[in-house]
């Protein structure tokens, strides 16, 4: 056998690096989610009506003052059926007050639907023509995010929620920021 | 039961495939001809068997078995008969049992027609093809078994193929392309045969390249009708996006174009062994890398089968074993080599050069930006990012006009040593060429374009100079005819392609620069004028075919007061499996095509509708099918049949001796 | 005149949507050049939501409602930058079929650049080799030559 050339050894080199480019190409998350790019920064500003009460008019300063959830949903999203008793018993049991934006649709067919399935928020932003979605980075329905009390955007989810994602995902963010206001408060009272 | 044989003849293929990887070997090794002759055979067998089991899967469609799985999701009883078959290969199982197919139809016919080669070169050559055919055929057992039932309970009918797939160019592409990519695989297999025996002399360029050719002519054929498909079934004007799955064709494309020009070198003057081989390794494991890149998931396209990460794994691994033991064997056997061939600035071999550096650079471009995107969120801890087709043209079209530059020269240039005189006279062809088209520029276009107009000059400049070339070939003989005739399809097929070049380059500057489009709000009377043509909407109709539903579109064309003809774009609805489709119809002609898509209903009776007015897009195909045929006439070049007929008069001669002595 | 870089950048480049369903919206423009601008971006912004589509090419509601909001932004005045930036403010860098050339795509974008510069180091010295090995050859025919003469006196 000849010499080894080293630069003939370039090839197989520049390869093993594409393999393993490959290779870790497949411990990425699902290709249709896209990262939020609204993280740590406040809530957009709107204007808009309440679902239920027309002459209401609800900006990003009704979703100050604590640590919330705001879900993004819509009538024709079958998902958002499936997500439903996940919210209601979060609204119930997880001392975090949920706020939906209905995304995309009409007013009469989500009172109707709200009615059949239960109404699990506490106020309802009424976004017909999906422009809060934009602001919001929106591209389907469901989404979920959390919001601090300072209305500052800390966590997105995207598509529709259920027991084992909140535990796992959602409640520790909860519990992050909750520590969080606890230690500042405390820091303030003894400063 | 039909099934059930289609999948018990892939075990026997892959008993055959193992048998073409080992027997033959053994016999190189032991120096057994024997045992090295076997290898035609076990590749008529191969090929036999995977016939049978695709013929099987072929009539799983054609008696609409839905108790089959993969025909349950591909086909319906209503499905027309000739989509039926071509439903074959419309989901990822039977594509690629399309693709062993055509490996074991390439193993078969490098067997039967490698008469030429020597003994133990062609067991070397088919005994690497058997290697590679076994990842194919293990890959479709299992993890891809077109063959799998759903019984016990199955389906009343099918999901219905998906009606984008319902048309000719679905029928045609994928094979052609195929044939293309799996193509590859023969001069891969010369290249390794000859690096195994170490000897990297010319003899495996001559006989590799009638494979390489036609696989290349393939490809192009494949990708041209990839283009044309996406035109006129997708209805957008739109006829290349560099999506992820485009590219994973083109790389090897490219590529490809670059070994088919090396290989000449090799052959004719003994230089560039070592990258030559280099290529050819890189073309096929573009198309294995595009395999993957397809069919694993890894990356976001529309094209992509489903995506699932166990196949995805599968071929990864099959592409580092085949390419890392290619490489490495590559690195340790090439290094020996060195040629002492000499040549100079301007000669055909420094020109060569220059074409597959360029070439190699722009693949180069093309994965960056395929694969970038995947490092990006790796890096980036999941942040994704987006690159397409403005990152690609800026990048990748100025190295393609560098290139454009350059044919203008290369076909004039000599082996060796070009007298710089040759480049001299063509200043000539530039001038008469840029003249041309600045009058053709100023008359007919509608604003005016310096790099419309430098680039036309460019194509209409190579054109001539291939013309000027032919004719200097033809001009001193008395009979001109007879000595057109006498050129080499080689020679030919060097004039086609570049040829076919100048065309699509031509088409693709034209269309780009000077195409119109509108979308309007027409309502029954409505008309809208476009490039110099008047287009009134008469309103919709409904029509039923035969699995589908439509509102069908009438507009007539006008020029100059009289109706041209009349134009019916449709919204088809097909129940089956629940889609809507728009069906643009198309005027084509050789120097435009028009082009009108319904939208969607505006409410009282008016619609949305989009008209496109696109000159020269034909050109774009038409330049791909003369590289194509480019490609396929030099296999016919007498050169490669003269080494048969030297055997033949071998063998007579050595029966004369025989006959002489008995 | 314009950069040739810049030309080939603002080519209207043709796209492929495999979503079948017409995306044809029949907004109308004060003047030309807004509408061109408006094709344009509408084919270098990306669908969030879609399978690799462009904006032009897919009917998907999002699409749809960004589409507008192009409408509604160029018709505003407002510059090609400025739209970009309005969605890349909304759904980063995704959104972008142009990739930012900003740190992390340096090797992106002068990756190839480089590329491109050491093929014509590789082509130099390879020929330059190769020639003078010719020329050593031609030098000793020459050799040869006054040999013959010599040897023919």
């Amino acid at each position: 056998m000849s010499s080894l050339n080293k630069s003939l050894l370039i090839p197989l080199i520049v390869f093993i690096l594409l393999v393993i480019t490959l290779g870790v190409g497949f411990s990425l998350k699902d290709p249709h989610i896209l990262p939020s790019e609204l993280i740590d920064r406040p809530f957009p500003d709107f204007q808009a009506s309440e679902l239920h009460d027309v002459d209401r008019t609800l900006t990003r300063e009704d979703l100050k003052g604590e640590i919330s959830l705001v879900n993004v949903w819509a009538t024709w999203c079958p998902n958002c059926v499936l997500e439903h008793p996940e919210l209601l018993r979060i609204s119930k049991e997880e001392g975090v007050p949920l706020y939906g934006v209905n995304y995309n649709d009409e007013v009469i067919k989500a009172q109707a639907w709200l009615r059949r399935y239960e109404d699990p928020f506490v106020f309802n932003i009424v976004d017909d023509n999906g422009k809060l979605g934009i602001d919001l980075g929106v591209y389907g329905a469901p989404e979920t995010f959390i919001i601090d009390a300072e209305g500052v955007i800390q966590y997105k989810h995207v598509g529709p929620v259920n027991r084992y994602i909140f535990d796992k995902e959602m409640k520790p963010v909860i519990e992050q920021l909750r520590a969080n206001s606890v230690a500042t408060r405390t820091a303030g009272v003894d400063s | 039961m039909i099934a059930e044989l289609g999948h018990f003849s892939l075990i026997l293929a892959l008993g055959m495939c193992v048998a073409l990887a080992i027997i033959p070997t053994v016999g190189i090794v032991q120096k057994n001809t024997q045992l090295m002759n076997i290898s035609n055979s076990l590749a008529a067998g191969f090929f036999v068997f995977v016939a049978i089991s695709f013929f099987c899967l072929g009539y799983a469609f054609w008696s609409d078995d839905f108790s089959v799985q993969y025909v349950a999701l591909n086909s319906n009883s209503a499905l027309p008969v000739q989509y039926k078959i071509s439903a074959i290969w419309g989901g990822h199982e039977g594509s690629f049992l399309l693709w062993t197919l055509v490996m074991s139809g390439w193993t078969f016919a490098v067997g039967a027609l490698s008469g030429g080669l020597t003994l133990d070169m062609r067991a070397r050559v088919l005994a690497v093809m058997g290697a590679l055919s076994i990842g194919f055929v293990l890959f479709i057992l299992l993890t891809s078994n077109p063959f799998d039932r759903t019984l016990p309970v199955y389906p009343a009918d099918g999901n219905d193929l998906n009606p984008l797939l319902q048309d000719f160019g679905l029928i045609v592409h994928p094979p052609m392309l195929y044939m293309g990519y799996v193509g590859f695989a023969v001069p891969f297999a010369f290249a390794i045969a000859t690096l195994t025996t170490g000897n990297l002399d010319s003899a495996w360029a001559r006989w590799s390249r009638p494979w390489t050719n036609a696989a290349w002519g393939f490809l192009t054929l494949g990708i041209t009708l990839g283009s044309w498909w996406a035109y006129y079934e997708l209805g957008w004007g739109g006829w290349w996006f560099w999506d992820a799955v485009e590219n994973a064709s083109f790389m090897p494309w490219l590529v490809g174009t670059a070994l088919v020009h090396s290989l000449a070198a090799t052959e004719k003057r003994g230089v560039f062994k070592s990258w030559t081989v280099l290529l050819a390794i890189f073309a096929f494991s573009l198309s294995l890398l595009g395999a993957f890149l397809v069919r694993s998931g890894v990356l976001t396209s529309v094209h992509a089968f489903a995506v699932d990460p166990e196949r995805g794994m599968y071929i990864l691994t099959y592409l580092v074993l085949i390419i890392g033991s290619s490489l490495t064997l590559y690195a340790f056997k090439a290094s020996g080599v060195k040629s002492d061939a000499d040549f100079e600035w301007g000669s055909r071999e420094s020109m060569l050069l220059v074409n597959n550096l360029l070439l190699v650079v722009s693949a180069a471009i093309v994965l960056l930006g395929t694969l970038y995107p995947l490092v990006y969120e790796t890096i980036y801890d999941g942040k994704k990012i987006s690159i397409g087709p403005p990152y690609f043209n800026t990048l990748f079209v100025p190295v393609v006009m560098l290139l454009f530059t350059f044919m203008v020269f290369s076909p004039l240039s000599r082996w060796k040593k070009t007298p710089v005189q040759e480049f001299k006279k063509q200043w000539v062809g530039l001038v008469a060429s840029f003249f041309v088209m600045l009058c053709l520029v100023l008359a007919l276009a509608k604003e005016f374009s310096f790099v419309v107009l430098l680039v036309n000059t460019v194509a209409l400049w190579i054109i001539v100079s291939l013309g000027k070339d032919l004719m200097a070939k033809v001009a001193n003989k008395a009979d001109k005819v007879a000595a057109l005739f006498k050129q080499t399809m080689s020679y030919y097929g060097m004039i086609l392609g570049h040829l076919g070049i100048a065309v699509s380059i031509l088409g693709v500057c034209i269309t780009v620069y000077y195409s119109e489009e509108r979308d309007v709000r027409m309502v029954p009377g409505d008309s809208v004028e476009l490039a110099g043509y008047e287009f009134r909407f008469n309103g919709v109709s409904k029509e039923t075919g035969p699995n589908y539903m439509a509102d069908r579109g009438d507009v007539d064309v006008i020029q100059e007061g009289k109706v041209l003809l009349t134009l019916y774009p449709e919204k088809r609805f097909y129940p089956a499996s629940s889609n809507v489709m728009t069906e643009a119809d198309i005027e084509p002609s050789l120097f435009r095509d028009l082009f009108v898509a319904l939208g969607e209903p505006l409410g009282n009776k008016a619609w949305a509708v989009r008209i496109h007015y696109k000159p020269f897009v034909r050109w774009i195909w038409f330049g791909g099918v003369l590289i194509a045929m480019g490609g396929f006439i030099t296999v016919f070049d007498r050169r490669y049949r003269r080494v048969k007929v030297a055997k033949q008069e071998k063998s007579k001669h050595a029966d004369g001796v025989a006959g002489a002595t008995a | 005149m314009v950069r040739l870089s810049t030309l080939v950048m603002t080519l209207v480049i043709s796209f492929l949507s495999l979503t079948a369903i017409a995306a044809i919206d029949a907004y109308s423009f004060p003047d030309e050049g807004m509408r061109k601008r408006y094709n344009s971006l509408i084919d270098e912004l990306r669908c969030p939501q879609c399978l690799n589509t462009n904006l032009a090419g897919s009917d998907s509601m999002i699409s749809k409602d960004l589409r507008r909001e192009v409408h509604r932004l160029v018709l505003e005045g407002k510059s090609d930058d400025q739209v970009r930036d309005f969605m890349q403010q909304r759904y980063g860098d995704f959104i972008l079929y142009n990739p930012q050339v900003k740190g992390s795509t340096y090797v992106l974008w002068f990756g190839p650049v480089v590329l491109f510069f050491i093929a014509v180091a590789v082509l130099v010295r390879l020929v330059s080799r190769r020639s003078s090995l010719a020329q050593e050859k031609v030098l000793s025919d020459e050799d040869q030559d006054r040999l013959n003469q010599l040897l023919s006196k």
